[in-house]
Formats: structure tokens, C-alpha cells, sequence
């Protein structure tokens, strides 16, 4: 057993290390490589309280170390009897006093970060431009309104860069919450007109960033995944302004395509998904869902996938809306591998804007 | 010690505070007194409660808070509770005195004052039911002023059955150093519901019919 | 009461005995022999989660299953394993530590036991009957009003009677504490345990009505159309988070302060030291106690309270480091200058040091509000309580076990062993979580049923779900130990670690009466005042004489079984109103019960001098 406090510990330790060294996570994901002004901040502070947590945790372990090899019963002295110590008034003020002082300089820039987190109010000079966007989760997926731009869009929440957007947050059916790691800190949205919530987001740079539910919201929380695709001002302008003028009616050029819109009728999709600004539906909008960068928030976006997904909404998100919402003789395989087919071919083609993912993660 | 508990103490004799002579009786009051710092809580979560739900979002049908209470009935409740809260008090200090025939005498009208009591509050849920379409489940302030003031009322009748229950059970043996401090605690439960009751009048009552 | 005696007796006349005993000894052993199996089933959930957890896009278990099982793990561990086991070690120690005979309301605590059994079966039923809660521990509404089935009803009605016995026990310690030290015991020469389990009793008498509440509005929504959660209907979802964690903040403090007593008085003892700033520790307990009522909305800093209640809630909550660190600092200094015995219990002590600081250093990380945004909801947070729950309250289990296993069954578990199942599960602890505070962190949220690939999050859940093996590994080696030490039954003196307090001045176990002569206590350390000072025997503050004992009671067991029953029909009668009549009946077998022990006479029984000479206790 000598020893034993020393060693192996020692290698417990610099395992973990090694471990927590191998990476940060992924960009645009990790909430430790900050891509916008919300997460920076957050890191910021983060990295306050890190630092006084060490200095305090070198200090804490340096005498219990010390403590632990000094002190230790030797075999040679087992009847030795300790002096029977009540206590000492000036370690005790001094252990109060300190971790007071030093929680006083991370509860200043917490205060003043809460504070700088939550206002929502855009200044006087932004007021006409500052863009609001109404977000709504559902189970599970995300809706986004974007106020007085006339634009209705779901899951991929294009935002410009370099400036900060404005969000309004609320639930239609359970607690969800709004996470984009790499940009900024989570905020839950409340069911209900009485609980909604405000926040901003900023990022710095073009990118599609991460986003996720962090709220328990049902079978499928874990993959009520979305995206955030920040764009170029202008861009973004050109995205509004695309998305604006979509005409839902266009009739598609293949010929599987137009079977498909049909089908999109027939079978009563419409009645949930809008596609062009009409508000809100049980579910997503599908103005642009060719450009989606994720199907259902998390397959990658090919028409196979789009077919699996038409076709088994069960086995790839347990609990979503959309099962057994079609077709309704056969649970199980809701479409035809034509029928499924055709419908894929005219979703995939709604892609009525240049601005596109590809654009935000080329840069 | 144990078998000495169950002699009938009469007027005259010591100990005074017959409800704490025993280490039992010592444990029965103090651990009482804590249980009703818990209720405490309980009432204070439900006043919570009724407090975020009273307003007019979740007042989502029927009549709200000022059109649907009437001071005059519960103004009377209130008198008549309190007064029973009086009348337990007088039950008490008889048991001080050792006096069981009187203390019972006055636990009997505290009785028939809180049966009184919950009989009108009936007859006021009945109204709003029926006459109202104020229930339990027509909206939100509904589920809130029920859950409260039910809540209540349930200590009400709780505490009649307890009170009830040792009288009939101790009506022939009279009162002892085993069951005094029963009768004591009985009376600091019936003087908590009162209590509660005063902050229902002011909260949900006055608050709602003068506030709204 | 003796193994030797309770084999003579046969099994039939064992089991009648605990099912009716009110000696704090034997609802110890109860509440140890439950918390111990609800353990069990917790750790097993926990270990599927970790399968579950341990590759991306994994399917060893179904979306809905596994929020099943964490709600479970999570419920279970906290109200049926850790609070059980709390009130195990408090109900051996605490009356023992006193110089009581027993508890204030032996009846109480019997029930109090009861109530917390019932309810925890009726929860575990629910994996029966058509699948358990899924709402996660928190049990958020409207999801949790909405949730489909009867497994979140299960959750209502288990919990509620549950916690009615936790409530009853708080009580009953308070009492004790207040009402029943021996002569000389003061409150300040009370053993840190002591102390803290009565901060813990305050906490509980305040926190728990909370619950209460939030549970009977949560079963009036779910079984009787209420609407106090329900938006559409003016409801409020808010309210219930409000409720459950000005409840559910305190019980982390309940569950834990015990534990800072456990690791006082072990310190303490396998120091040799008397404990470093007696006065300054349990002033340190009660402020955490206090503020732990304060802080209750750093669990609700993303649910949009706004910047002046987030950053209210901020500073309180960092506040609480203050004390705790008074306590940690206090601790090793009662260790400096010492002589350090490295014993099984001293080694779980000794572990919790760090691994708890680190859960307080995350604490306090946490409590930046505005950080709290990227950690909130995330792995970060289930490595930081698990950091403090594991690494304090399961770590304080173990240390607690180990030291009181004498005072519990008369016997030493093997000190080899329990070294043996230390390692592993200390490694595996720390390889389990140490690594989620990162995954939280690189956008890992919490309660994911699967992470997707590529998202680099992969080595460290494996690395995690390896931990998490380790643990158990530590676990069952326990498990042999206990096995192994009770068929061995090596008897043990009443003193087998050189105690200083009150529980090692009589045997092991103790008699049923426990002091044959209350003792007069001197100062704080009672027992190693004698040691050092006088004939190492405690002095008695009375003659010897008949000692008043309280009647073995069946009333408790069949009051709960009502309310078990009751529970059921409530929680059906949603489908049928048919079996309201269940519940009436249930709820009648209780006040029934109530009725009965109102009007029936319960003096107890004598143990007169001339036995208690002939050493009938001795047995």
C-alpha cells in the first residue's frame, strides 16, 4: 500500500488529461471554440471561474497531499497520541474571507454578463434593422418567423453575420430548448403566450453551426437537431428576398416531380407543411427544403435518406408527428417505393434560392 | 410511569400543564409544532399557486375572482371560525384545570362551530358549480382556488374527525397524563386551520373581490 | 437482537418481528436492506444508459425505454437509494450518538419506513404494468401532464406516499435531537453527524411539503382534469418547476450533509484528533442549510426568469462555496498533525475530498449565470451532481457502512475487501464523469437516447461507459464482502475502531434498549474523554432501573399497504371509475388505521432492574 497515494493517482490524473487534450469537440459545435458573441462571452467567464478554480484546487490539493504523507500512522508509532487541537480563529477568517474575495471577482462579470445576455433591446440607431426572428419548437423541429420580412422557414435558421439577431422564443407543445453551442448559450422555450422568452445570437463569421434541443421533450429529444446557417449580410438580404417571392404553385420540371406535387395533395401533406410564407403548420415549412443540410434534422440530405424517411418516419424518429399521417391502410410502408420516389423528387427540387448552405460553409 | 398515565386527573390536583408532564407528551408537542411548520409550507405553496393563477389569462371561462365571491357568506365563516378557535382555547384552559367535563362542554360547541363552518363552505362550492360554471376543471384559476381552499376545507374535517374521536373515546375515562397531550395538540391543529383560514379571507376573498 | 437469537426464532417469527418493529435498530437494518435493492435496480438502469451511451447512433435500447430508465435511475437513486440509506445511517447512529433509548416516535419511525417502501414498490410496478415514467426525474410539465400511459401516475402516487414517510422521518429526528440527549449532551458537544442530521431534518420538514404540493397538483392535472400546467387552459407549466426545485435544492442538501457529519466524525476518529473548528463546522451546516432554501432558481436559469432573478440566484448559490469550504479546510486540518489511519472507511473519506471539491468546483461554475447558458441541460451538469452525489453522498454511504457495520449486525466487513472494491469504483467514478463535464461542454446535451457520429463525441462517451463498468465492478466486490462477512459472523467488540462518540461505548450490536444506564456526557468526544481522562467506561447520570420500552406495532405496515392500494386506484380509476372504489378502500384500510391507534392505548412495556441485572440485554 505505500506509496500507493502518490503513483498511482498521479497516472490517474495525467490520463485524464491526455483525454480531455485530445480535442475540444467539433467546430461549430463545441461550446469551447466560440464562434460568436454570446459564446464568447460565456468562454470568457468560463475561463474566469476555470482559473479560480485551479488556483483554489492547487492550494486544496497541495495540503491535502502534504497532509495525507506527513501524517500518515507509522507503524512504529501506533500509540502515538495527537495533541487534540480545537481550532485556530485566524485560519478559520482566513479560509472565509478569501473564497469570498475570490467569488466576489467571478460574481462581478457574472452579474454584468447576465445582464449583457439578456438585452434584448436592439439600440436606438439598429431599431429599424434589427431583425427578430420568432422561434418556435415543436416536437421535433424547429420553426422560424421572421418578423416583418414576410419569410417563414424551418430547421435551418439562416441568420446574417456580424450582427446581433434578435430571437423570440416559445413552444407549441412541451418544454423544448434553443441551443447553438458554438454561438451562443441555451434558452428554453415555454408552451403557452404567457412564458416567451428573449435572447440574440451573433455570429462572427459564415458557417453552418450546430444547433440542439436541451430540454427533455419526448422519444425524439436527442435528435431534434438544426441548423444555423450564417450568411453574408448581403447574402441574406438575397435569401429574404428569394424566399419572399416563391410561388408555391410552380409546377415542377420532371415529370416524377409533378406526380410528386401530386401526391403532396393527395395525400394531405399539404395540410401541414406550408411551402412559401404562409404562418406556421403542425409542421416544418418545406419552402426551401432541397437546401436543407439535414433531413429530419439529422440524415444527410440525399434523396435515399428522403425515401427512408418517407417511408419509416417511426424507425428514424420515434414519436414525430408525421407517422401515420399518410396512406393510412398500410402503417408500416405509408408510400410506394414509386409513390416515394416520385414525392422525394419533387421535395428535393424546392430549392428556390441561390443562398444555400453550401455558400455559408464554403467560406 | 407508563400505567400511572391512564389515572383520571381531576380539578385541584397537579400538575398543572397536564399535556407536557410526561417525556411523551414533551415529544407529541414538540413534534407537532413542527409538523405544522411543514403545513406551513404546504399552505404557502398552495397560496403560490392560487397567487400566479388568479389573474385574467388564467381566467380562461366563467366569471373571475370579482364577480364570483360574495363577502357576506364568507364574512360569516369566518366569524364562525374564529369564534370556534375562541371556544377550543376555553376547552384548553379547563384542561389546565383539570376540568374534563367543562373542556369537553367547550370542545363540543368548537365541534359544532367548524361542522357549521364546512357546511356553508359546501353550500358555496355547490353554488358555484351549479349556478357558477366555476369548477374544478373549467380553467386554471378554477383548479387554483379549489386545490386551495379545499385543501382547507379537508383540514376542516380532518380535524372534526380528530377532535370527534377523542372525545367519544375518552368521554368515560376522563382526562389523563396518556391523552392530555392529545387533547392539546388537537387544539394547536384546530388553531393552525383557523390561522390558514384568516389568510384565505384576506388572500383569496378580500384580495379578489376589492383587488380585481 | 442478535443473528444467533433471530435464527432460534425461525423465519416466520423474524419476519413478524420487522414487520412490526419500532426499534431504531431494526428500521435501520430495514431501511438499509430496501435502499440497498433500490440501489441495485438503480445501478442496472444506469448501466443499460451507459451501453446505450457507449457508441453513436446506438440502438440497445428504444427512444422511449430509455427515457424510461433515466427517469427511473434518476428517481430511484435519489428518493428510493440515497434518501433510505441516509436515514439507515442516521436511524443507527444518531439515537446511539445521543445517549437515547431510542427515537422520540419509535411508532413514527416504523411508519415513516413503511410509507417509503410502499412507495417506492409502487413505482417500481409501473415496469409492469405498461412501462415506467418518462419524464425524467425533474418530471417537467406539460411533458410530464401529457406523457401517455400510466407510468408518470406511477411517479405521482409513489412519490407522494414515499415522501410522506420522509416527511414523518425528518419530524421524528428533529424530536429526538431536541427532546431525548442524554444528561450533558449540550447541543454543542453533539457529534458532527448528529448535527447534521438534524440540519438534514429541517431541510426535510421545509423542503418536502414543496413537493407535496407540486405532486397533488401534478395527479389532480394527470387524474382529475385540473389545469394549473396546462397553457391552453390558463395554467402555468413554471409553477411546477418552481415547486420541485424549492424541494429539490434543499434535498440535494439533505442527502448530502449527513455525509459531511459521516466524514467528520470518521476523520475525526481515524485521526485521533478531535475535529479541527467544532464550532465553526456546524456553523457552517446550518448557513448551507439556510441558504440551500435560497437558491433554488439556479436550476432554472435558461427558463427566462430574467437578469435580475438569474443573477439574485447567482450570488447566493456561490455563497454556499463559503461554507463549504470552511468544511473542506476544516477537514484537513483536523488531519494535520494527526495520526492518519488509512482504514476502509478513512479511504472513502479520503477519496471524497477531491472528488467532492471537484463537484463544488463545478458547483460554483454553474453558478455563473450567465455561463450557466452553455452548461445548463448539458453532461456538464449530470458530471457535476454526479460528481457530488457520488462523489459525496455514495462515497459517505460506503465510508458510513463500513464504520457502522458493527453497530448494524455486531460484525466487521472485511477491510481487504473493502479496499478491494474501493479501487475500481473510485477509478471508475472519476473515468465516468470527470470526461462528461467536457462532453457537456463540446455540445453533448443531457437525457440523449443517442449522440449522433461525427460529432466527436464518441471516445468520450466510450471512455465513460468503460468507467461506468469499473463502478460496478467496485460494487459487486461490496456485495461479496457484505455476503462473505455475514456467513463468516466473526463477532466484534463494541469498540472495534478506537471511537471517541457515544455509539462505541456499548456493544456491538447494541441491546434493544441500548444504555443499560443513560451516560452522563462530559464534553464533546464523550468516549475519548473517558479514555483519556477517566476509566475509559462512560459514568452513568442515573441509577439502575426499570427501562420504559415501547410495543411492536403492525399499524404502520398496514396504514402504507392502504395507501399502496389506494394509489392504484387512483391511478386507474383514470380509465374505469370503477376503481375509485380501490382507492376509497385503500384510503379507508389507512384512516382506519389511524382510528385504531388513536383509540387503543399504547403505554409500552417495562424491562425491570432485576432482569437488566441478569443481563437479559446482553443477549
Amino acid at each position: 500500500m505505500k506509496g500507493w497515494m502518490g503513483k498511482s493517482r498521479v497516472l490517474f490524473l495525467f490520463g485524464i488529461m491526455l483525454l480531455t487534450l485530445t480535442g475540444c469537440g467539433l467546430p461549430n459545435l463545441t461550446a469551447l471554440e466560440p464562434k460568436g458573441e454570446g459564446a464568447d462571452v460565456i468562454y470568457d467567464l468560463m475561463m474566469l471561474s476555470v482559473i479560480i478554480m485551479v488556483v483554489v484546487g492547487v492550494i486544496v490539493m497541495a495540503l491535502y497531499f502534504f497532509v495525507l504523507i506527513r501524517y500518515r500512522q507509522k507503524e512504529d508509532n501506533q500509540d502515538y497520541i495527537p495533541k487534540q487541537t480545537e481550532g485556530n480563529k485566524f485560519l478559520e477568517l482566513l479560509w472565509t474571507v478569501v473564497p469570498i474575495l475570490l467569488l466576489v471577482v467571478l460574481a462581478v462579470p457574472t452579474v454584468q454578463k447576465t445582464f449583457m445576455l439578456a438585452d434584448t433591446t436592439p439600440a436606438e440607431e439598429d431599431k429599424e434593422d434589427a431583425i427578430t426572428i420568432e422561434v418556435t419548437g415543436k416536437q421535433y423541429w424547429w420553426h422560424y418567423n421572421y418578423n416583418g420580412l414576410e419569410v417563414q422557414a424551418s430547421q435551418d435558421l439562416y441568420i446574417p453575420t456580424g450582427e446581433r439577431v434578435y430571437l423570440k422564443l416559445a413552444a407549441s407543445d412541451v418544454i423544448h430548448s434553443f441551443w447553438v453551442p458554438a454561438i451562443a448559450g441555451k434558452m428554453d422555450t415555454n408552451p403557452g403566450t404567457g412564458n416567451v422568452n428573449e435572447m440574440w445570437i451573433n455570429a462572427y463569421e459564415e458557417g453552418v453551426y450546430y444547433g440542439k434541443c436541451a430540454e427533455l421533450c419526448g422519444p425524439s429529444h436527442s435528435l431534434m437537431s438544426f441548423k444555423v446557417v450564417a450568411v453574408s449580410p448581403e447574402e441574406f438580404d438575397q435569401w429574404v428576398e428569394e424566399m419572399k417571392n416563391v410561388n408555391p404553385d410552380a409546377t415542377p420540371e420532371s415529370e416524377s416531380a409533378q406526380a410528386g406535387k401530386e401526391l403532396f395533395n393527395s395525400k394531405s401533406c399539404i395540410a401541414c407543411h406550408a411551402i412559401g410564407s404562409s404562418p406556421a403548420a403542425a409542421g416544418p415549412n418545406l419552402t426551401n427544403f432541397g437546401s436543407r443540410v439535414k433531413i429530419a434534422g439529422i440524415l444527410d440530405n440525399n434523396k435515399q435518406n428522403l425515401i427512408d424517411w418517407l417511408q419509416h418516419p417511426e424507425d428514424i424518429k420515434p414519436g414525430n408527428k408525421m407517422t401515420g399521417k399518410y396512406g393510412n391502410t398500410d402503417a408500416d410502408n405509408p408510400l410506394t417505393s414509386e409513390e416515394a420516389e416520385q414525392l422525394a423528387d419533387y421535395l428535393l427540387q424546392l430549392n428556390p434560392t441561390e443562398i444555400t448552405p453550401e455558400d455559408a460553409e464554403a467560406q | 410511569m407508563s400505567s400511572d398515565q391512564l389515572q383520571r386527573l381531576k380539578p385541584g390536583q397537579s400538575p398543572h400543564e397536564p399535556e407536557k408532564a410526561t417525556l411523551e407528551g414533551k415529544n407529541k408537542f414538540l413534534g407537532f409544532w413542527f409538523f405544522l411548520g411543514g403545513e406551513t409550507v404546504l399552505f404557502a405553496s398552495l397560496f403560490g399557486t392560487y397567487l400566479a393563477l388568479n389573474g385574467p389569462e388564467s381566467n380562461t371561462s366563467g366569471p373571475g375572482p370579482a364577480e364570483l365571491f360574495g363577502l357576506e357568506l364568507v364574512f360569516i365563516m369566518t366569524v364562525i371560525l374564529l369564534t370556534s378557535s375562541l371556544t377550543s382555547v376555553y376547552a384548553i384552559y379547563h384542561m389546565k384545570n383539570l376540568d374534563f367535563g367543562k373542556m369537553q362542554l367547550w370542545l363540543g360547541i368548537t365541534v359544532a362551530l367548524g361542522l357549521t363552518f364546512l357546511g356553508l363552505e359546501i353550500y358555496e362550492f355547490y353554488e358555484y358549480i351549479m349556478h357558477e360554471e366555476h369548477t374544478f376543471t373549467s380553467d386554471a384559476f378554477g383548479s387554483a382556488f379549489y386545490a386551495l381552499v379545499g385543501f382547507h376545507g379537508g383540514h376542516v374535517l380532518f380535524g372534526l374527525l380528530w377532535i370527534v374521536t377523542l372525545m367519544v373515546r375518552n368521554s368515560k375515562r376522563g382526562l389523563n397524563l396518556y391523552n392530555a397531550p392529545k387533547y392539546y395538540i388537537a387544539s394547536l391543529y384546530w388553531h393552525f386551520i383557523d390561522v390558514v383560514w384568516v389568510f384565505i379571507f384576506t388572500v383569496v376573498y378580500l384580495m379578489g373581490k376589492l383587488g380585481g | 437482537m442478535s443473528t444467533a437469537t433471530a435464527q432460534k426464532k425461525g423465519f416466520g417469527a423474524t419476519l413478524w418481528d420487522y414487520l412490526t418493529t419500532v426499534d431504531h435498530k431494526k428500521i435501520a437494518i430495514l431501511y438499509l436492506v430496501a435502499g440497498g435493492i433500490f440501489f441495485l435496480a438503480g445501478g442496472l438502469e444506469a448501466m443499460l444508459i451507459r451501453i446505450q451511451l457507449a457508441v453513436p447512433d446506438n440502438d440497445f435500447v428504444s427512444a422511449g425505454l430509455y427515457n424510461q430508465l433515466i427517469t427511473m435511475h434518476g428517481t430511484t437513486m435519489i428518493f428510493l437509494a440515497a434518501m433510505p440509506l441516509i436515514f439507515a445511517l442516521m436511524n443507527i447512529a444518531v439515537p446511539l450518538q445521543i445517549g437515547a433509548r431510542d427515537v422520540a416516535f419509535p411508532f413514527l419511525n416504523s411508519l415513516g419506513f413503511w410509507l417509503f417502501f410502499f412507495g417506492g414498490v409502487l413505482l417500481n410496478v409501473s415496469w409492469f404494468t405498461g412501462g415506467a415514467p418518462d419524464a425524467g426525474w425533474t418530471a417537467y410539465a406539460p411533458l410530464s401532464t401529457t406523457s401517455p400511459g400510466h407510468g408518470v401516475d406511477y411517479y405521482v402516487m409513489g412519490l407522494q406516499i414515499s415522501g410522506a414517510g420522509t416527511l414523518i422521518g425528518g419530524i421524528n429526528f428533529l424530536v429526538t435531537i431536541v427532546n431525548m440527549r442524554a444528561p450533558g449532551m449540550t447541543y454543542m458537544r453533539m457529534p458532527l453527524f448528529t448535527w447534521t442530521a438534524f440540519v438534514t431534518s429541517v431541510l426535510i420538514l421545509f423542503a418536502f411539503p414543496a413537493l407535496t404540493v407540486g405532486l397533488f397538483l401534478m395527479m389532480f392535472d394527470r387524474m382529475f382534469g385540473a389545469n394549473f400546467f396546462d397553457p391552453q387552459m390558463g395554467g402555468n407549466h413554471v409553477i411546477w418547476e418552481h415547486l420541485f426545485w424549492i424541494f429539490g435544492h434543499p434535498e440535494v442538501y439533505i442527502l448530502v450533509l449527513p455525509i459531511f457529519g459521516l466524514f467528520s466524525d470518521i476523520i475525526s476518529t481515524f485521526s485521533k484528533k478531535r475535529l479541527f473548528g467544532y464550532s465553526a463546522m456546524v456553523f457552517a451546516v446550518v448557513l448551507i442549510g439556510f441558504l440551500g432554501f435560497m437558491v433554488w432558481a439556479h436550476h432554472m436559469f435558461t427558463t427566462g426568469l430574467g437578469p435580475v432573478a438569474n443573477s439574485i440566484f447567482a450570488i447566493a448559490t456561490m455563497a454556499i462555496a463559503v461554507p463549504t469550504g470552511i468544511k473542506i479546510f476544516n477537514w484537513i486540518f483536523t488531519m494535520w498533525g494527526g495520526s492518519i489511519r488509512m482504514t476502509t472507511p478513512m479511504l472513502w473519506t479520503v477519496a471524497f475530498i477531491p472528488s467532492f471539491t471537484l463537484g463544488g468546483f463545478g458547483g460554483v461554475m454553474l453558478a455563473a449565470a450567465a455561463a450557466d447558458y452553455q452548461y445548463h441541460d448539458t453532461y456538464f451538469v449530470v458530471a457535476h451532481f454526479h460528481y457530488v452525489i457520488v462523489g459525496g453522498v455514495v462515497f459517505g454511504v460506503f465510508a458510513g457502512l463500513h464504520y457502522w457495520w458493527p453497530k448494524f449486525f455486531g460484525t466487521m466487513l472485511s477491510e481487504k475487501l473493502g479496499k478491494l472494491a474501493f479501487w475500481p469504483f473510485f477509478v471508475g467514478f472519476h473515468l465516468t464523469f470527470f470526461i462528461q463535464h467536457f462532453l457537456g461542454l463540446m455540445g453533448m446535451p443531457r437525457r440523449y437516447w443517442k449522440f449522433l457520429p461525427n460529432q466527436d463525441l464518441d471516445l468520450g462517451n466510450l471512455v465513460s461507459t468503460i468507467g461506468a463498468f469499473l463502478m460496478a465492478i467496485g460494487a459487486v466486490i461490496f456485495l461479496i464482502n457484505v455476503i462473505v462477512t455475514s456467513v463468516k459472523g466473526e463477532k466484534v467488540s463494541g469498540d472495534p475502531w478506537d471511537g471517541r462518540t457515544l455509539e462505541w461505548s456499548i456493544p456491538s450490536p447494541p441491546p434493544f434498549y441500548n444504555f443499560t444506564q443513560t451516560p452522563l456526557v462530559r464534553g464533546l468526544d464523550p468516549l475519548w474523554i473517558e479514555k483519556r481522562q477517566g476509566n475509559g467506561k462512560m459514568t452513568p447520570a442515573e441509577p439502575l432501573g426499570d427501562i420504559h420500552m415501547p410495543n411492536n406495532s403492525f399499524i404502520p405496515f398496514v396504514m402504507s399497504l392502504g395507501l399502496f392500494i389506494a394509489g392504484f386506484g387512483f391511478i386507474y380509476q383514470v380509465d374505469d371509475k370503477n376503481w375509485l372504489i380501490v382507492g376509497i378502500a385503500g384510503m379507508l384500510i389507512t384512516l382506519g388505521s389511524m382510528f385504531v391507534r388513536s383509540v387503543k392505548d399504547d403505554l409500552g412495556y417495562h424491562i425491570h432492574k432485576e432482569d437488566l441485572e441478569k443481563g437479559a440485554g446482553s443477549e
